[in-house]
């Protein structure tokens, strides 16, 4: 019953869907109100039924109902509950469900939140976003219908694959789709405002607090999948440049470019164009990348099963959607206005420089990603695109946007000297320029690569202390007020910034102090043995063998000394799930703020020994701290005053030139 | 008593008698070599994993066949040029440059220089089609005071 | 001429809709084998029926002949061998076995359950020749030719459409010259 109820659930959902697709976009177009109110209670009625849906799905699953096609694939009675909930998820079927979820959550935030949107503006929309949930929906219903039944009933399912039994599993992905979905709000902001030709400053105002939070979760999604690999993968690598990452990655590039350029369409009016074409671009890129994952035309690791049907469906609906966008873009782009004017050196210009920088880099990889896919096409063989190519090419592109982010916020808008931004610049650069040369020989090795890296962490991280002091003596220079009170004046929109600038010196740090820094030892290890690996000492105590709730194990137990004190005890396993004969390594790791201690069993060996891996990972933790940094800075924007204030944008002009002008900003 | 004593101390070496780990390398020197390459050729039987990750008995074969090679004293680049015989430029991680990967490992600097000019050459044809508003004295004067207000909201962002 | 520019989006993205539509009906993880119009790598290795005996490369000159890479433990295998019984029935063309990375014993009971196709089979217990050989997976067909030239590579199972589409045809044609 439960899932029949939860199908039936999908199909009014979708029905809703289409009233919420139709009504109120042909009501904006003649301006009557009542179609136009159709779109707010539609979007909340239809997350009513979608929840429904999802609800009936996770039911089935906690409560092992396996004759549910989904279930008995995907989970099985010895899973514990939190990874029977999470495999609601864990197909293909059950993430488009999750997929389907979160875009009705954001339909409704927006439905929720935007009172103060002219009612046009609002109905178009929910009315493009209920477009995007159509597609979806009836993607579920016609080839992926998570409620199929299977008859006669399985007496038990085939469990949850082992690498997904984890934490991680019950996070990431929730996450990573709120971010991911979420750029849709930001493409549908920009379809309205293209739709209704209304291209201006307090459209970006607008769209900005929900470009940035979607950004924020994407940012988190992709730092805990990282963080995840790394612990769950045995070997500590944290990034793969592979194809599904690359596709999450993708975005993420896009839509840091896209809420600069906002902030330059909301201040300045300017690049409104281009800022219409990322929205449109980053949300394609999310779009691409579900199809990438669920198509088979691209291989890897974390790819869902394949189906030729799925893959063309999506291809259809990519083709529509992303065909449609960018086609009203080329219609009605020509007839936007341009924003203010600048100079060639100037904030607007460094923020241009900045996306061009991320664009460049997001187009290189979907180059490699897609590259392997171009020659085959074309009969010109198969190769392969890997972490070389990628790492080659991203690095030279973002050292330099890297290094712009030091500068931008001391540059003025509309106009800036050189030389003065090199005044105030000059003892930012003096102590990167000295970390980099004096650091990485501390700390034993020299390159250029760790020197680069720790340049360039050192000056964002100065600048911005600097930038900071610099607007306090300002503002204290003309109202005298405590040092505290001016930080407490300082928008939050701008600490957004500093912390989000301040994350990703802190994720620079992170990336070149390990590249540059670990340790690795494979040994032989048997009980009672000691192996030496960066200043610690690790000695294995004993191995016995424990029972799971769907698995056996060896369980190691390593004891880790400093200079005679003890530091930790691990207790790597290496597990054997029964359901699906896979083994699986659990690695085990000390973490600490300025290094990681990491250990994971390898093989048996004949005579009662492991294999042991022990890695020494120096501030392997501050890649994700910096991420989450990123995040919170997003975070800690969004909640800036003039989101807050109720009263000031009740009426929505369209601003021109003059006008803005004169407003002090 | 005294070899009662001497066996006592035998014991004691005993209790801490646990060795060094010895490596699961016979030459960890060449293993190192080893993993660096493998991490740059690709695991042919897995779903995009490279020869230094893979587990699968293809790759231990490989990276079996590798070592001997290297300690045969081979180079990386002949080694590489022995597996792309057998396997194509498939196993390469890092994309041989061909003709046909021209566009591939010089189209994003293409691209970067294209978007660079392309700005410069936009930015001069704007700034010349914009028009700046000039302020009248009374407005000019409004600015200012404007400006001298103190509004922690608009702190010059 | 302006907004040509802004067409440029649109335009971008229909060709790679057309490379991701061809994508769909092409396998990414099939490695085509560089090896063909090559000539069929050295080999001598001990024959099945018979360790004492060895075979080599240069036996199987001036004949076109199949070398089938199986294995007792291969689930595709099943699948293609009674394919490749009947072929051995039809006598157009030999068949030569490459007992790849299996145990003798258990690959003789396999034969002796399934149906012996081979002329016959070699033992290649480390796989080394199969790696000669660009194998990756099993099972793996060659077609080579008089002159011990690889003329095509099949991947996976050979299917009686593999056989009269693409096999069969080619075998007729280099039995000719």
């Amino acid at each position: 019953m439960i899932p029949e109820l939860g199908h039936f659930a999908l199909i009014v959902a979708l029905c809703i869907a289409g009233v919420q697709a139709v009504l109120p976009l042909i009501g904006a177009q003649r301006g009557d109100a009542t179609w136009m109110a159709l779109a707010r209670p539609a979007a909340q009625g239809q997350l009513v039924f979608v929840v429904i849906a999802f609800a009936c799905l996770a039911w089935s699953f906690v409560a092992n109902d396996f004759s549910v096609l989904n279930v008995a694939s995907n989970s099985n009675s010895l899973l514990p509950l939190r990874y029977r909930f999470a495999a609601t998820w864990g197909s293909h079927e059950g993430s488009l469900l999750l997929w389907v979820l979160m875009l009705n959550l954001w339909m409704t935030a927006v439905s929720v939140f935007s009172r103060r949107l002219p009612s046009e503006m609002v109905a178009r929309i929910l009315s493009v976003m209920a477009m995007i949930s159509i597609g979806f929906l009836l993607f579920l219903l016609f080839t992926s219908n998570p409620f199929e039944r299977l008859l006669p009933a399985a007496a038990d399912g085939r469990d949850l694959n082992p690498l997904l039994q984890d934490p991680g599993m019950v996070i990431h992905p929730p996450m990573l789709y709120m971010g991911y979905v979420g750029f849709s709000v930001a493409f549908a902001f920009a379809i309205a405002a293209l739709i209704g030709g209304q291209l201006d400053a307090t459209w970006a105002r607008w769209s900005r607090p929900w470009t940035t939070m979607a950004w924020a979760f994407l940012t988190v999604g992709i730092a805990m999948g990282s963080g995840w690999a790394y612990y769950v993968l045995g070997w500590g690598g944290w990034w793969f440049w592979d194809p599904v990452e690359n596709a999450s990655f993708m975005p993420w590039l896009v839509g840091t470019a896209l809420v600069h350029s906002l902030a330059v369409s909301e201040k300045r009016g300017g690049f409104k164009i281009w800022t219409v074409l990322l929205a449109i671009i980053a949300f394609s890129l999310s779009l691409l990348g579900t199809f990438l994952v669920r198509s088979g035309v691209l291989t890897s690791v974390h790819a869902f099963a394949t189906d030729p049907k799925r893959g063309i469906f999506i291809l259809a609906f990519l083709a529509l959607v992303i065909g449609a966008a960018l086609a009203l873009f080329a219609w009605r782009a020509p007839k936007v206005g341009l924003g203010g004017a600048f100079a060639l050196i100037s904030r607007e210009s460094a923020l241009l420089v900045n996306n061009v920088l991320l664009f460049v880099a997001a187009a290189a990889v979907l180059l490699g990603t897609l590259y392997p896919l171009f020659l085959d096409a074309l009969g010109l063989g198969k190769i392969s695109v890997g972490p070389p190519y990628f790492e080659s090419v991203f690095v030279p592109l973002m050292a330099p946007a890297v290094f712009l982010m030091g500068i931008a916020p001391f540059a003025r808008w509309k106009q800036d000297q050189p030389l003065d931004l090199a005044r105030r610049l000059k003892w930012a650069l003096a102590v990167a320029i000295a970390s980099a040369l004096l650091l990485p020989f501390t700390l034993g090795l020299w390159t250029p690569l760790l020197a680069l890296g720790i340049l360039l962490a050192v000056w964002v991280a100065v600048a911005g202390v600097v930038n900071v002091r610099e607007r306090v003596l300002q503002l204290r220079a003309s109202t005298s007020v405590p040092v505290s009170t001016a930080l407490r004046r300082l928008p939050r929109g701008y600490w957004g910034m500093l912390v989000a600038h301040f994350g990703v010196a802190v994720f620079i740090v992170g990336v070149t102090l390990v590249r540059g820094y670990e340790v690795e030892k494979d040994v032989r290890m048997g009980p009672g043995d000691t192996v030496a690996v960066g200043g610690y000492q690790f000695r294995l105590d004993g191995l016995k063998r424990i029972q799971g709730p769907n698995y056996d194990a060896t369980r190691g137990v390593i004891s880790v000394t400093r200079d005679e004190r003890p530091v930790a005890t691990l207790h790597p396993e290496k597990r054997f799930f029964t359901v699906q004969q896979m083994p699986m390594t659990e690695a085990a790791i000390d973490t600490g703020l300025t290094r990681d201690l990491y250990v994971s069993l390898g093989e048996p060996l004949q005579d009662g020994a492991w294999v042991v891996r022990v890695y020494y990972k120096p501030f392997v933790t501050w890649i994700w701290g910096g991420a989450f940094l990123m995040a919170l800075g997003g975070i800690i924007a969004v909640t800036d005053r003039r989101y807050r204030l109720a009263r000031r944008d009740a009426i929505a002009p369209t601003t021109n030139a003059p006008t803005a002008v004169a407003q002090v900003a | 008593m005294r070899w009662l004593f001497a066996l006592m101390l035998c014991w004691l070496p005993a209790l801490g008698c646990a060795k060094e780990a010895p490596p699961v390398a016979d030459d960890p020197v060449l293993e190192q070599r080893l993993m660096r390459l493998a991490k740059e050729l690709r695991c042919l039987v897995c779903q995009n994993e490279s020869l230094a990750d893979s587990h699968a008995e293809l790759a231990t074969d490989l990276r079996d066949q590798i070592r001997d090679q290297m300690r045969a004293g081979r180079s990386d680049e002949q080694i590489k040029s022995w597996l792309t015989q057998r396997y194509g430029d498939f196993v390469l991680y890092r994309t041989p440059v061909k003709a046909t990967t021209a566009m591939l490992w010089f189209g994003p600097f293409a691209l970067l220089l294209a978007g660079l000019a392309g700005l410069v050459f936009y930015l001069r044809r704007r700034r010349a089609r914009v028009s700046e508003p000039r302020l009248t004295p009374e407005e000019r004067t409004r600015a200012r005071a404007l400006l001298q207000e103190p509004d922690p909201d608009a702190a010059g962002r | 001429m302006k907004s040509l520019r802004f067409i440029l989006p649109l335009l971008v993205f229909v060709v790679l809709l057309m490379f991701l539509w061809v994508g769909l009906s092409l396998n990414p993880r099939e490695v085509p084998s560089p090896l063909v119009g090559k000539p069929a790598p050295a080999f001598q290795l001990a024959r099945l029926d018979d360790p004492a005996k060895t075979l080599a490369d240069k036996d199987l000159r001036g004949q076109v002949w199949l070398l089938n890479v199986w294995a007792s433990w291969c689930v595709s295998c099943m699948e293609e061998h009674p394919v490749l019984v009947e072929l051995s029935k039809q006598g157009v063309v030999p068949v030569y076995g490459l007992n790849y990375k299996d145990q003798p014993a258990a690959a003789q009971q396999w034969l002796a359950r399934n149906g012996d196709p081979y002329t016959l089979s070699m033992v290649d217990p480390d796989g080394k020749v199969g790696i000669d050989y660009g194998v990756y997976g099993v099972p793996e067909t060659y077609v080579i030719d008089k002159a011990g030239v690889i003329r095509y590579k099949q991947i996976g199972p050979v299917t009686p459409k593999v056989l009269s589409e693409h096999i069969l045809p080619l075998v007729k044609r280099l039995q000719a010259s």
